[in-house]
């Protein structure tokens, strides 16, 4: 490798580091994003020049078709929809990884070199986690997507399957480093995508984001073996760094939600858990019309507003703002209260607020406003369940147990707005809704704001 | 330093680093910040270009391509799926700082 291939794909990897920490504050986010973009935009050229290539022009006709694809895709998502489209790109990456293990392996044997068994194994490990991540990522795109049910599945004897998978595995994994022949990848492969599939079906609704960046760090590993295997540094660097952030990532996010990672993937098995609840109640509950919640609103002298989803889904955010801008017009104290897990990721409701030019200085953070609640005459909850369900607190055995919420029941009234009584994306029926302090505005989040804020404009 | 060690070494060094890096991050950028390290394997490209570059096999090739296109979809799709979401972030300033013009002074200082 010339020593200015070197010397590029060791500034690529310092990039990749300016990268990641540029992205750790938001004014220096997008300017380390860019960087970290042209870092990998300028390895790609490199490349070309570390070795002779052979197939050059198929190979570039490959980058276009990918990159179209990924660019088109990337510009077409919603905002709504994004948690899913890092979840398929995370597949696609941990797909390749495995598929250029295998290649090299092939290559390997094809020239008969000699394979020290470190090398065996990390192609070994590339294979196996790459086909996981490949395939978790793609049962998770299909859970957010709603393709498939967002609940945990487990059927009986799924343990013992498991624990199936897991020993052939490591019996594959020994093998290969011990001999390395290409039926044994190629049966590890397998084995790797049945894991994947396995590791993400039990995992519910509102954990998924946290496999997602779970499935996102192994990618990274994956990417670093195939580094050693091919000695290529960059690869290392990147793959390490990817990896090692985004294991604190998953424990950060899994934190946030009062859980560990491992109760996480496997709290499901345990059993007995809320898993019913997944229909709508039939148990009475207090409606009103937007006429009645307009007045309740615009006597109140402070409100909290709990967006969530179904907010940025229905596009009602516009509609929301020019209601606050209404009620602050009144006199009225008026915040919105973020959970760090509103929408499908944390952070998404501030990415789906933002796009909805709500100021930023409105938004509250949980830890902020908590204790603010007691004092609200009203919360307004928009398409928003989980973060507001006392479950959390209460109920042991409910998948949300001990994730941190909102204190929305500790306000004088509730309001939420919900098209139907269908619970929330952890599948769980909200206790909140039946309290005698509630009132629920049924109807699609655009349409009933919109009647919301012709009633405060009326009074 | 044997070779191996080298590569140990680099590894140990960039865990640290991977860590340090988003040890402070608030949860605000959590989504970013996954999506942002997503499109940084995406460099899986240039392993895939190398194995494909390799090869004279009509399967491998195939294979290879393949790899070829799903990195690039990782790496392209990864950085601008994130630079779409920080586009939102910018503008929107902080309640400490409510003077434009200043923002954009130190952003052109820098």
């Amino acid at each position: 490798m010339p020593t200015w291939v070197q010397l590029a794909y060791l500034a690529a990897g310092v990039c990749f580091i300016l990268a990641l920490k540029g992205l750790s504050s938001p004014r220096t986010a997008r300017r380390g994003n860019l960087i970290g973009a042209a870092a990998a935009a300028a390895a790609t050229v490199v490349v070309f020049f570390q070795t002779d290539l052979q197939n050059v022009q198929l190979i570039i006709g490959a980058i276009v078709i990918g990159s179209v694809i990924g660019a088109v895709g990337a510009r077409k998502v919603q905002m709504t929809q994004m948690p899913q489209m890092v979840a398929l790109f995370n597949g696609v990456g941990g797909g390749a990884a495995a598929l250029v293990a295998l290649l090299e392996l092939s290559e390997f044997l094809h020239v008969g070199a000699d394979i020290e068994s470190f090398t065996a194994f990390a192609t070994a490990f590339t294979v196996l986690i790459g086909a996981v991540s490949f395939a978790g990522s793609v049962v998770t795109f299909a859970k957010l997507q709603e393709l498939m049910t967002t609940r945990p599945v487990v059927f009986a004897g799924m343990p013992v399957v498991v624990g199936l998978v897991v020993v052939g595995s490591i019996v594959l994994t020994v093998l290969l480093t011990i001999s390395p022949e290409m039926p044994v990848a190629v049966a590890l492969a397998v084995l790797g995508l049945a894991f994947g599939l396995l590791l993400v079906l039990p995992v519910g609704g509102a954990d998924v984001p946290i496999v997602i960046s779970l499935l996102n760090a192994f990618t990274g590993l994956t990417v670093a073996a195939s580094g050693y295997i091919l000695e290529n540094p960059l690869l290392l660097i990147a793959g390490t760094l990817v990896g090692a952030s985004g294991t604190l990532l998953t424990i950060l996010m899994a934190k946030g939600m009062g859980r560990s990672v491992l109760n996480t993937l496997f709290g499901a098995f345990r059993g007995g858990s809320t898993l019913g609840g997944g229909t709508a109640s039939d148990r009475p509950v207090k409606s009103a019309t937007p006429e009645d919640v307009a007045i309740m609103l615009g006597y109140a002298n402070r409100v909290i507003i709990v967006p969530g989803y179904g907010l940025a889904v229905a596009q009602a955010q516009h509609t929301l703002r020019e209601l606050v801008d209404q009620l602050s017009d009144r006199g009225i104290t008026i915040d919105y209260a973020i959970h760090p897990v509103a929408g499908r990721m944390p952070g998404h409701m501030n990415v789906l607020l933002a796009e909805a030019q709500v100021p930023y200085e409105q938004l509250r953070e949980m830890d902020d406003i908590n204790g603010e609640f007691k004092s609200a005459d009203v919360v307004l909850v928009v398409g928003a369940n989980d973060v507001v369900n006392p479950a959390a607190r209460t109920e042991p055995g409910a998948p949300i147990y001990g994730m941190p919420i909102l204190d929305a029941d500790h306000a004088q009234q509730i309001v939420f707005m919900k098209r139907s009584m269908r619970p929330g994306f952890a599948g769980i029926e909200n206790e909140l809704l039946f309290d005698p302090k509630t009132t629920l505005l049924f109807g699609d989040a655009k349409d009933t704001m919109g009647k919301l804020l012709n009633g405060v404009k009326g009074l | 330093m044997n070779e191996p060690m080298v590569w140990l070494t680099i590894f140990v060094l960039s865990v640290f680093v991977g860590v340090e890096v988003v040890s402070k991050v608030s949860s605000t950028l959590h989504t970013p910040l996954m999506s942002g390290a997503n499109a940084i394997h995406g460099i899986i490209l240039v392993g895939a270009i190398l194995v494909t570059g390799s090869t004279d096999e009509p399967v491998a090739i195939g294979i290879g391509l393949l790899a070829v296109v799903l990195a690039a979809i990782n790496l392209v799709g990864g950085f601008v799926v994130t630079d779409r979401m920080l586009e939102m972030f910018s503008g929107k300033k902080k309640p400490a700082r409510p003077a434009e013009s200043d923002d954009s002074k130190v952003g052109g200082a820098l």
